[in-house]
């Protein structure tokens, strides 16, 4: 015992000896820091001997000639990511070869903003931001990574701003002009991966073709409304690329956007998420990556549920085939980062980053990629913004939004200084106020955008009647316009209304399908039947009949139909809604 | 027999509901199952043209015409492309 306290008093003598030294020296400053943070972690400890180093202004005391650990990793590095190194699953090894690696990231929306955020804190060496979008304010109920200050400027370079400020170690690359057909196999080629965090079929399909003729690795996800998808594709012998699995695009009716579709915040941030962590298990080389398996996310049950894949699809038009050019890419490629490479190396030199290691996984390659018209292969161009304007109507069917507000205003509908209150009557009442000011007012204000964007903001006393198609238009809601515009101001329309929306509706289907179903011998009587129905519409036509949508495209088909069925006194808004609150009424939401 | 189909996305908006059970007669298919599905719900088949068919959580080939099973689960996924 007493031997005992003897040598814990010499021991503790011993220590306070040690530290007077180095406090004489200046270095204690360092160490109470030091201790809770890491003394338990090898790398953080080591790293206490590199302390007056970082702690800078020690000239007394040199420090070693900088700390590099076994992995290759420095001391910032190793006390930034400590909680990465002391978790067994990754570790030191691992996190060197993220912090080796590189990725691009094409979108930097809903999905590539927590992309980015992660792959950055995680600490991925270099990350490239392609967008050649703006930021607008209705992005930022999503994109995180952007700011208010930020409205405006270009997406890729606002993330970058993001990015740099969470971590300054990281290289960025800001591409703002996008992914074209012509740039895709260059670009994704500098990268070891590329993450798709686009908006829009055409990119999806580039992106993809351009990582099977690159041999890069792609993790892919969606997001709209409250759906999610993601999956890696092009990774390994048997990973499968975007056309393996849809070698038809969607057709473009059945293509939502953001934009158009709407979308639940926390989707798009949760798919993001998670291709970040696809994205560090492939680069790190850890855990088993969902190649050939679809997550899907339902945010509305909270379920997430897994489809197995098929394999790469030996007649792919992408990766298929290809022989030699596929196994020489395989090989080049392997499905990552197994092996530990030498400190400082990491994985990603050896899958290739030096370009021309890599190969076409199959039959095409990057000069086919640029050659390919994927607007023309998905119907749809590939930039999120507005669709180019129409030029159905002459100009004298069509009114500027100022001829229009004193048009309705000289009907009875909306206009005048009680404007504000009427609109806000409107859109709170739903569809009891617009049929009411329909039937009443001089004129027919028809509103032919989705259903959900007329619930948000419309005009008063507007008829919501979607416009899908010219044919859908057509069957659905010539008969509802035909019988408002024959019924004169005044009359009882409410119920006119609604009667001719729904029995014309199904009136006319009958209609359709008895001389449908009539071949040849009904077509002459059924074009004399329309004609004398166009004669009486027009003959009938009691008000004007004034058609709106979000930007004047879709109002001009449906001024076409109805002008084809007899009406004469019919006009849209040219601009649509978009022109509205541009030049009558700024209050008005612009959706 | 009867089978669940699951609708994804906007299969879903076109079906009306997340999922239906249907009776289907026995030697039923995939293929013939998607044929059925085409005529219950008209605007189904602009979506059917691209998207994933999976049979109890795997993936069965757009040609492909497998046997289905009482109880089995049909999953229609077409892809998403917003973000
Ligand atoms: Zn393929």
């Amino acid at each position: 015992m007493e031997a005992e306290n003897a040598r814990l008093r010499a021991e503790v003598e011993a220590l306070r000896a040690r530290l007077r030294a180095l406090e004489a020296a200046g270095a204690s400053a360092d160490a109470p820091r030091q201790q809770p943070d890491g003394s338990s972690c090898t790398a953080a400890a080591a790293a206490g001997a590199a302390a007056p180093a970082a702690a800078g202004a020690r000239p007394s005391r040199a420090p070693p000639a900088g700390f590099v650990s076994p992995h290759g990793l420095t001391k910032p590095q190793a006390e930034r990511y400590s909680r990465q190194l002391l978790l067994p699953a990754f570790g030191p090894a691992a996190q060197a070869r993220l912090c080796a690696a590189s990725a691009l990231i094409v979108g930097c929306g809903g999905l590539g903003a927590p992309a980015a955020l992660y792959l950055a804190a995680a600490g991925i060496g270099r990350l490239g931001l392609a967008d050649h979008d703006a930021v607008e304010i209705s992005n930022l109920h999503r994109q995180i990574i952007h700011s208010e200050a930020r409205a405006g400027a270009h997406k890729a370079a606002s993330a970058a701003a993001a990015v740099a400020a969470l971590n300054s170690s990281v290289a960025l690359d800001v591409h703002t002009e996008g992914l074209t057909p012509a740039n895709a196999a260059d670009l994704v080629r500098r990268y070891d991966l590329v993450i798709d965090a686009s908006d829009n079929a055409p990119t999806r399909y580039l992106l993809s073709d351009a990582a099977a003729a690159t041999g890069t690795p792609l993790v892919s996800a969606a997001a709209v409304g409250t759906d999610g998808q993601l999956t890696v594709y092009c990774l390994g012998e048997d990973g499968p690329c975007y056309r393996c699995l849809f070698p038809e695009p969607p057709a473009p009716g059945n293509c939502a956007r953001c934009a158009d579709a709407g979308v639940l915040g926390p989707v798009p941030g949760v798919m993001g998420v998670l291709q970040a962590l696809e994205a560090v298990k492939i680069l790190a080389g850890v855990g088993k990556p969902l190649s050939r398996q679809l997550l899907l996310f339902d945010a509305l049950s909270g379920r997430f549920t897994t489809i197995k894949l098929r394999a790469r699809a030996p007649d792919c038009a992408a990766c298929g085939g290809g022989g030699g050019a596929a196994a020489a890419g395989d090989a080049a490629g392997g499905t990552g980062a197994q092996a530990e490479g030498p400190a400082g190396g990491a994985c990603c030199s050896g899958r290739g980053s030096g370009s021309d290691a890599r190969a076409p996984r199959g039959r095409m390659r990057p000069e086919d990629v640029a050659a390919f018209d994927y607007a023309a292969f998905t119907g749809q161009a590939a930039h999120d913004g507005a669709p180019p304007p129409l030029r159905v109507l002459p100009p004298d069917q069509r009114l500027a939004a100022a001829e229009l507000r004193d048009r309705l205003a000289a009907a009875g509908l909306g206009g005048g200084d009680d404007r504000d209150g009427a609109a806000n009557g409107a859109s709170s009442s739903g569809s009891g106020g617009s049929g009411d000011s329909g039937g009443a007012a001089g004129c027919v204000l028809i509103d032919v955008r989705p259903t959900a964007q007329f619930g948000v903001m419309s005009l008063p006393g507007a008829v919501n009647l979607p416009f899908d198609s010219p044919e859908r238009f057509r069957e659905r809601h010539v008969a509802s316009v035909l019988a408002l515009a024959s019924c004169g101001a005044g009359c009882a329309a409410l119920a006119a209304g609604a009667a001719a929306r729904d029995g014309g509706a199904s009136g006319y289907g009958g209609a359709a399908s008895a001389t449908g179903s009539s071949g040849a011998a009904g077509a002459a009587p059924r074009g004399a039947a329309a004609r004398a129905a166009a004669e009486q519409a027009a003959a009938e036509q009691q008000r004007p009949v004034y058609v709106v949508c979000r930007r004047g495209n879709h109002s001009q088909l449906a001024v076409q139909e109805l002008r084809a069925a007899g009406l004469r006194e019919v006009f849209d808004l040219a601009g649509g809604m978009e022109a509205w609150a541009a030049e009558v009424d700024p209050a008005m939401p612009v959706l | 027999m009867r089978v669940r189909v699951l609708y994804f996305a906007r299969s879903r908006e076109v079906a009306g509901a997340p999922e239906e059970a249907l009776d289907l007669p026995p030697g039923a298919t995939t293929s013939s199952l998607l044929d059925d599905l085409r005529s219950r719900h008209p605007g189904l088949a602009g979506v059917l043209t691209s998207c994933v068919v999976a049979v109890n959580h795997e993936y069965v080939a757009a040609g492909e015409a497998a046997e289905l099973r009482e109880g089995d689960e049909v999953a229609i996924i077409p892809p998403l492309s917003g973000g």
